[in-house]
């Protein structure tokens, strides 16, 4: 999401799930949906078979996708950018992008700053010291009408468009061979059939997961595949676009709300300690229209804050206390990510932590880190409808869990929540639906919803604050608590909530006794979104869900018009229902649409019509040049991305911190150079020496994550765990399928049965082999499968530098044949 | 499922006479298009919620495949081959959902020497009616894709049931119903084989030269049919037979040894001899006659794949 936004706007995948039919191309990089999102890869073959479509995976695995692909190449882990890169030169180079688009949709003709460069692998203004930059020159050349200087010739050598070649000019397919291992026929394979979508009426759809997130550049793994889709003119168009598919049912719904430690909802951010006051905080959110007359709409941000402000703590909120921007939390640091929080404990400075639905002890890297972490904690609370690891971390399990319990003093409570069957809600899908479930039956035992619990921890609270006062008490005796049982609030209250409501009466700016909106009426949309107070909101971008016309994310009519994968009225997507976003640049700057069969959104001689809820003003004339990305200050897509990521406005290729092989084009740097490490984890960095194999991480379809290990079917479809290597390893090292492998790493090791498999091969980068260990991640010591280890017993603490993704798919093993543990029969 | 089904029975096992069949049915079949089979098991596990049955938790045992093996209480598995394919010399993993094949001429029904253990209606499905088994696996024997298991805990035979309780409902079968890629699709046996003959059309085009249908002329047929990548080496997806047959050794139980046994407990040692030169001529023109209707469909069902092939 941290590159997604960057690019277009917003930070969600483009497009729909039912929308990838549409495509003439698909590409799988990065991901595995036929394994990880077997549901939703139903449009995948969909397309294959109603659209004629290829699929290319491209993958240190042979998948279960790529079992299905019509090519398949590998890929070593962590090379991505390389391949991405290498794919971009190669459409500048021969001329395989749709001008038209890239002229009137992108930042190419955008002139950078004087002294904006790249050298040896670092961008301008990097500090060895802090692993960060200075971001001062990465932005547009500002010209004397106060807007971005343009060259639509594409001459000016320091253009976005002139800037990009020569940045990706080192990625030759020769360049990608050697640091990706893909075959440069098969590199050069897929080359052609991807410039083949740069004509207007043939889109590719790229699909990618956590295959791309896991990873210390992660956020720019996906930058690679912004900047190849928007040269195609594949944004914005049916069967284009970026399609994050989510790791969980309700991830996007996680990142939507704000639920990360520097965002507030609809991804407005937690303010920083600098920010003194609403004004300072506003200072920096200015968004400042950088080309005449465009929509930008994040000028608006004022009003979604405040309207926030106002759900948050309602008539407690005033313009004259700042709508209490006070009781905000301010960071004093960019983030309190999990990799931070487990820094912080295992220095010993937590004292208690809450965990909703985390399972950090196997979800994380380094599981000594954790089990360290978690011992020195005062209280540990797990909020969970399962039994798992974390809340066990203190029992001994043998080699699956070693530790002596009575040296940990942690108290843990553990406090039996409901699943998603058993409560009522909403999910929010990878595309941005909303989608409105009911329970399906009854908790067991002494199971509650995590809503009524949140809500008597802050009641108790409260009346502590309230009898014995505090250092701070404002921000919770003040929270706005407006619902009809204060222990129980109902999700549907908490929607409405959410989708905001008018406070006051609003009045005609023309005649103040003249009211438009009464008091207390559920909003439409965000546009009726004031900074006078005068409306609440709890996430402007989900405004639009439940009206006065209902809960529009309960909606269950499937009609799809013409077929298009659109079905409007099937529950409810973000942003007003759009389901497809950009959607205005499926048509030509004359309002046109590229090409009849990709139709979507188009100019009918006085506004904007088609499939979906057009994504543009409505009745802005094409004559006006409006552009297509009205998030964006610049409206345009950026193919560079200017300060709005930590770790370079181009993607660059930077080996994992844990790699078989030096970078090859900046040998000198390890690791990506913004992505923060803190001392003790880069102390346990392993060398390539001591272990040669490059490991990756994985999930398979038979599970889902450390859940399913708890229900009977999925135990029987895959008991036990496994760890997967070629024929050519197995048979250096020994190893025979079925039996019994130690793979460690500098921070751990694990015992396992060994799969080997003709679908690992080992990758030949720069003329040697690497060979690959897979280690698949679903089992533990708690569940109904056999015992297993999570491969973060072996994982590096690091994290992207945007988003601290931690880097679980590429770091360094050793593995050898070894004799069964004590207990077990085979 | 004998009881309310049985006026849609063709055929019993271990009967000389005609159930009465008076329910004509159209013949329907499952059509499991290998290559868009993505290998999730939610057709296995389909199964065992719709039936109710569940396997026991095992080991890994050096394949994805699990269990490992189909079982009493695993009706259906997902059967995984790594295969290098000398042509391309690339590498395909085919992945093939196996199970009953429930055949126009079931080798299991025939062997089976048990009255109306094993049964087939009129829509093609063969059923095994546990109440009836007498646990002699003979029909294990009889099968040419080797089926059916035993059950030593209650010493009878298992296997897929095309989920004949929903079908006869008008349901697909729960596998089917559960595949997320439309890869096992269900209907009538004339319209699968025309889906078919669009999947292999695309086969050809995506350059599978060998792509064709999987409905095995030597059982008569078959009402749970592949489209393969490669139709020409079925033994590819885990030992799938290229002409399977029902074993000569069923064949002569079946045709003489059997009528032979069931004479001389019905007449005595002399007299049955006696009585099945007489009778025998008489059962002669009704086997030949229900042989020639096989054959018949036979030629109907080849013509439909060869006028779906050319498509």
């Amino acid at each position: 999401m941290a590159s997604l936004a960057p690019s277009f706007g917003r930070g969600a995948m483009t497009n729909d799930w039912m929308d990838i039919k549409n495509a003439d191309l698909l590409i799988v990089m990065g991901g595995n949906p036929a394994e990880a999102h077997p549901v939703g890869f139903k449009w995948v073959i969909e397309a294959k078979v109603k659209n004629k479509a290829r699929l290319i995976v491209v993958d240190p695995r042979f998948t279960r996708t790529a079992a299905v692909a019509d090519f398949y190449a590998p890929i070593r882990q962590g090379t991505d950018i390389a391949f991405l890169n290498g794919v971009t030169r190669y459409l500048l180079e021969s001329d395989k992008i749709q001008h038209e688009y890239v002229k009137a949709y992108t930042n190419a003709s955008f002139v950078v700053r004087e002294g904006f460069d790249y050298k040896d692998g670092l961008f301008t203004g990097y500090d060895a010291d802090k692993r960060a930059y200075d971001t001062a020159t990465w932005e547009y050349e500002i010209g004397p009408d106060g807007f971005a200087v343009v060259d639509e010739t594409w001459r000016h050598p320091r253009c976005v468009m002139q800037l990009l070649r020569k940045h990706v000019a080192p990625y030759t397919p020769e360049m990608v061979e050697r640091i990706c291992g893909t075959p440069k026929d098969k590199f050069l394979k897929i080359c052609e059939m991807i410039a083949t979508t740069a004509a207007p009426e043939r889109t590719m759809t790229s699909l990618y997961a956590l295959g791309w997130t896991h990873h210390s550049s992660g956020s720019q793994n996906i930058r690679g595949m912004c900047v190849v889709q928007t040269l195609l003119g594949n944004i914005g168009m049916p069967g284009g676009g970026i399609n994050a598919l989510r790791g969980h049912s309700n991830i996007q719904g996680l990142t939507d709300l704000g639920l990360m430690s520097e965002l507030l909802p609809g991804y407005m951010d937690l303010p920083l300690q600098a920010d003194k006051d609403l004004d300072a905080y506003m200072s920096r959110h200015q968004f400042k229209t950088l080309r005449p007359g465009q929509t930008n709409y994040w000028q608006n941000y004022r009003k979604f804050f405040v309207s926030f402000m106002k759900a948050m703590y309602g008539s407690a909120a005033t313009a004259e206390n700042n709508f209490a921007y006070d009781w905000l939390p301010k960071r004093d640091v960019p983030t309190y990510d999990v990799l931070r929080a487990f820094e912080l404990a295992r220095q010993g400075k937590m004292n208690g932590y809450v965990m909703q639905g985390f399972n950090p002890l196997m979800s994380f890297p380094n599981k000594t880190k954790m089990t360290e972490g978690l011992s020195k904690l005062k209280f540990l609370v797990v909020l969970d409808p399962l039994q798992t690891e974390t809340a066990r971390f203190w029992q001994n399990h043998g080699i699956y869990n070693d530790v002596k319990p009575a040296d940990i003093k942690t108290e843990v409570f553990e406090l039996p929540t409901t699943c998603f069957a058993e409560d009522e809600g909403s999910l929010s899908n990878s595309c941005r639906w909303l989608q409105w479930h009911w329970p399906a039956q009854e908790p067991p035992g002494l199971a509650r919803t995590d809503i009524d619990i949140m809500a008597e921890l802050h009641l108790r609270l409260r009346d502590l604050y309230a009898r014995e006062g505090g250092a701070f008490p404002d921000p919770i005796l003040h929270l706005h608590w407006p619902y009809e049982v204060a222990r129980r609030p109902r999700p549907d209250e908490l929607a409405r909530e959410i989708n905001g409501y008018t406070v006051e009466n609003i009045t005609d700016p023309a005649d103040k006794n003249r009211v438009i909106t009464p008091a207390g009426r559920q909003l439409d949309s965000f546009a009726q979104l004031r900074d006078d107070g005068k409306t609440a909101c709890g996430c402007w971008i989900y405004s639009g869900c439940y009206t006065e016309q209902g809960n529009m994310m309960a909606r269950r009519d499937p009609h799809d018009p013409d077929n298009r994968g659109i079905a409007p009225k099937w529950a409810w997507a973000w942003p007003a229902n759009r389901r497809i976003l950009y959607n205005r640049a499926s048509s030509d700057p004359q309002g046109k649409p590229w090409a009849e069969d990709k139709k979507l959104v188009w100019w009918n001689g006085s506004q904007w019509v088609g499939f979906d809820v057009p994504d543009y003003g409505p009745a802005i004339p094409p004559s006006q040049a409006v552009g297509p990305f009205i998030m964006n200050q610049e409206g345009v897509a950026r193919l560079f991305v200017r300060s709005l990521m930590r770790d370079g406005p181009f993607p660059a290729h930077y080996e994992p911190f844990e790699s078989p092989r030096k970078n090859l084009l900046a040998p000198d740097i390890i690791g990506n150079p913004a992505a923060r490490i803190f001392k003790q984890d880069l102390a346990e960095l392993g060398s390539s020496e001591k272990f040669p194999y490059a490991a990756t991480s994985y999930r398979v379809t038979e599970h889902f994550h450390y859940w399913t290990k708890h229900a009977r079917i999925n135990a029987i479809l895959q008991p036990q765990q496994f760890v997967e290597i070629g024929e050519e390893l197995a048979r250096e090292k020994g190893i025979a399928n079925g039996g019994w492998v130690r793979v460690w790493s500098n921070r751990g090791a694990l015992i396992s049965k060994a799969l080997v498999t003709k679908r690992l091969k080992p990758i030949i980068c720069d003329g040697r082999p690497v060979h690959v260990v897979g280690i698949p991640h679903h089992w533990g010591f708690t569940g109904l499968t056999k015992k297993g280890f999570s491969p973060n017993s072996l994982t590096p603490v690091v994290g992207d530098a945007n988003v601290q993704t931690p880097e679980f798919k590429a770091w360094l093993v050793n593995i050898e044949p070894t004799t069964p543990p004590a207990g077990e029969m085979v | 499922m004998a009881d309310t089904n049985s006026l849609d029975v063709i055929r019993r096992s271990a009967s000389s006479d005609v159930p009465p069949s008076v329910r004509t049915h159209q013949e329907v079949a499952k059509l499991i298009d290998v290559s868009r089979c993505i290998g999730c098991k939610a057709c296995q596990a389909a199964c065992e919620e719709w039936n109710d049955v569940r396997d026991n938790v095992g080991v890994f045992s050096g394949t994805i495949q699990n269990p490992p093996d189909l079982s009493a209480r695993s009706w259906t598995l997902m059967r995984f081959s790594e295969y290098e394919n000398p042509k391309t010399g690339e590498l395909e993993w085919l992945i093939r959902k196996d199970g009953c094949m429930h055949c126009t001429d079931p080798g299991c029904l025939k062997a089976c020497p048990a009255p109306g253990a094993i049964v087939q209606y009129a829509n093609g499905i063969v059923d095994f009616v546990e109440e009836n088994c007498i646990g002699c696996r003979y029909c294990i024997k009889g099968c040419p894709f080797n089926i059916p298991r035993y059950s030593a805990q209650d010493n009878k035979a298992y296997k897929c049931t095309l989920c004949s309780d929903r079908v006869s409902v008008g349901q697909e079968p729960a596998c089917a119903k559960a595949c997320p890629t439309g890869a096992i699709m269900f209907g009538s046996k004339g319209s699968m084989i025309e889906q078919a003959a669009d999947r292999v059309l695309d086969l050809h085009a995506r350059g599978y030269e060998n792509a064709g249908l999987y409905d095995p002329p030597g059982v008569g047929g078959t009402h749970v049919m592949y489209v393969l990548q490669h139709a020409d080496q079925p033994e590819l997806y885990q030992g799938l037979p290229k002409d399977p047959e029902i074993s000569p050794l069923v064949q002569i139980w079946k045709g003489g040894a059997k009528a032979f046994g069931f004479a001389v407990m019905g007449l005595g040692l002399i007299g049955g001899f006696l009585h099945y030169i007489t009778v025998g001529p008489n059962e002669v023109p009704s086997e030949a006659e229900r042989e020639a209707v096989e054959l018949e469909r036979e030629e109907k069902v080849k013509q439909a794949a060869e006028q779906g092939a050319r498509r």
